[in-house]
């Protein structure tokens, strides 16, 4: 029991609340925020802390035991995507500080943004797939109001798409949740994972199975990513970067989750149709980045390619694998953050964001060209950066484990995030200015401040990889051996 | 009695399903509630029915029904209904700012 495990959950949402009666100061609705994200920090490097020397911690809301109750569940996994999930938050409010503007702050930006941070910190650390299901709808009723605040028309049309794909992928979560119950007689992640083992992964679990993935592809972009490239078009910079870096990603934790611990006994069917589906995407990913033209559509063409590589690791399901999926998940939030906060500066220099129109940004922004530049190689993998110890792993083990093909889709697919990325460089920082109105942003230095934390992170991931890798192995030492953390839900 | 609710449950999808794949913005939103209520008796049939029997269990109780989707239904009606709100003020809002409920019609000025 460790109570400790229930902040990351309450903080944000008591934050909130409290800012929904502070509509009109704005000034102490940031202050409020900001000190609530600094707790939230703390507390999560805390949790870190304690799983580091005291191995997978618990918390049984309301002393129910497990499976009976709900259970919050902190092993190295989860603790260290709330770590990272805390930070990169921060950095998100500070880059709304600096370009949301104060409309958007009078209209409960701030609330919502505190919800959204309240379901994503609840779906990584609870134990229960019923209560993850609540935790998925907490962050995405916060999404669909982040997306569609500002009502422009492109927005509403975004956001009906967006609000129908996700009611519709959250039916079919309860519908298959009934299923399950109904086979298993229980919702507990760590029970339903001892009885699928008893009851063998017969024709109904493997439909679940696979019906859990689809739904949760739906929400990371794995193969089902249609709406995705649309609606993380329509709403500001600072809202694009949290739903790049958190929001897929809790489908893809949701994905692990469920493939390393409940549904193992088939991995013939499952983990091969999650291969096909992270080799579909990472191509599909790939082919849709190098066609547009516009900084936004590359960048969540981006997203999608790192979705599907982050997926080929889970389907190779080694140790190896599984800590390379950390390693690189961690990476990802960081890196897709930061990218999108420097095309949000690219953009508001320039004034547009089709990449023709663009050039010669260097001579004015010369930091932010070389932040691109050097993240760019860090999307790509290249040594010294914090891309490069994950990719190596999964890559590794993909051609130790014969999934060849797949390893070399995935080795290709860097390239072309190493080509769609320098050409966006090149367009844009490069040349001549091919604007004749100069757009100055207005808090050049407020956007570069949170900009400049995330790139040091990077850095330091990649230089440190050594040190982080004593956490990132101790997490995938539980993803690899589910017994571990079976036996730390269910101990009496 | 499992049969008529489990018939009850599959009319209810294929009509949302239909409700769903039309233009119209309202019958969109209400494809959705059907299939959610769909959803809903799915769960309420999933430890199967049982008559008489409340979900308490005492000492000696001989007959009780599971307490369990009970409590999931709750949660998964209060968030759909919350859901729902926000979807209808939404296609208010578009049908207001286009001035058409047709979803085609929000399409126009996409480069």
């Amino acid at each position: 029991m460790n109570n400790l495990l229930v902040l990351p959950l309450l903080i944000p949402a008591f934050t909130a609340v409290i800012l929904i009666f502070l509509k009109e100061r704005v000034d102490l609705q940031r202050m409020i925020s900001a000190v609530s994200v600094f707790l939230n920090i703390m507390v999560a490097g805390i949790i870190v802390y304690q799983v580091s020397t005291k191995g997978i911690q618990t918390l049984n809301m309301g002393g129910w035991l497990p499976p009976y109750g709900i259970v919050f569940v902190a092993d190295m996994f989860a603790a260290l995507l709330v770590l990272i999930g805390a930070i990169v938050g921060a950095a998100c409010l500070f880059f709304s500080f600096a370009s949301i503007g104060e409309e958007r702050e009078r209209f409960y930006y701030y609330p919502f943004f505190h919800f959204l941070l309240t379901g994503v910190f609840g779906s990584f650390l609870t134990g229960d797939l019923f209560n993850l299901f609540v935790c998925f709808e907490v962050l995405l009723v916060a999404s669909y109001a982040l997306i569609v605040l500002g009502g422009t028309k492109g927005q509403l049309r975004e956001t009906l798409k967006y609000v129908l794909v996700n009611v519709i992928s959250s039916s079919l979560f309860v519908a298959t949740l009934a299923y399950l119950y109904a086979a298993t007689g229980t919702l507990n992640m760590a029970h339903l994972s001892v009885r699928v083992a008893e009851a063998g992964q017969g024709g109904v679990i493997n439909v679940v199975a696979v019906l859990l993935l689809i739904v949760f592809s739906i929400k990371a972009g794995l193969l089902l990513f249609f709406w995705l490239p649309d609606s993380y078009s329509a709403p500001p910079v600072a809202v694009r970067a949290l739903f790049g870096a958190l929001l897929t990603k809790v489908g893809l934790y949701a994905i692990t989750r469920t493939f390393t611990l409940i549904f193992i006994q088939e991995p013939g069917l499952t983990h091969s149709l999650i291969a096909w589906m992270a080799g579909a995407t990472m191509i599909l990913g790939a082919i849709g980045a190098l066609a547009y033209n516009d900084l936004g559509r590359i960048f969540n063409y981006n997203i999608i390619i790192s979705v599907g590589f982050i997926a080929f690791g889970i389907s190779v399901a080694t140790q190896d694998s599984l800590n390379g999926v950390v390693f690189y998940l961690m990476h990802d939030m960081v890196a897709k953050a930061l990218l999108f906060f420097l095309g949000g500066m690219i953009i508001s220099a320039s004034g547009t964001d089709r990449l023709k129109e663009m050039g010669g940004l260097i001579r004015r922004y010369p930091w932010t060209g070389w932040m691109f530049f050097v993240l760019t190689l860090a999307l790509v993998g290249v040594p010294p950066l914090s891309g490069f110890a994950g990719k190596v792993m999964m890559v590794r083990s993909g051609f130790g484990q014969n999934h060849v093909a797949l390893a070399l889709i995935a080795l290709a697919s860097s390239f072309i995030v190493l080509y769609s990325l320098i050409k966006v460089f090149q367009q844009v920082f490069w040349g001549g200015e091919k604007r004749e109105e100069q757009v100055k942003p207005l808090h050049y230095k407020a956007m570069m401040a949170p900009a400049a934390v995330l790139f040091a992170i990077v850095i330091l991931m990649g230089v440190g990889a050594e040190t982080v890798n004593g956490y990132v192995s101790q997490a995938g030492a539980v993803l690899a051996d589910p017994a571990l953390y079976i036996n730390a839900v269910m101990k009496e | 009695m499992e049969l008529v609710v489990a018939l009850a449950i599959g009319v209810l999808f294929s009509v949302g399903v239909y409700l769903v794949l039309s233009k119209s913005l309202l019958r969109i939103l209400l494809g959705t509630n059907l299939i959610t209520h769909g959803v809903h008796l799915l769960l309420l049939t999933m430890s199967g029915l049982k008559t008489g029997a409340p979900p308490l269990l005492g000492e000696k109780a001989e007959a009780y029904a599971d307490p369990l989707p009970q409590a999931l239904i709750l949660t998964s009606i209060v968030i759909s209904f919350g859901v729902t709100a926000f979807f209808i003020v939404l296609a208010y809002r578009t049908y207001r700012s286009t001035g058409t409920d047709d979803v085609e019609g929000t399409k126009e000025e996409r480069q």
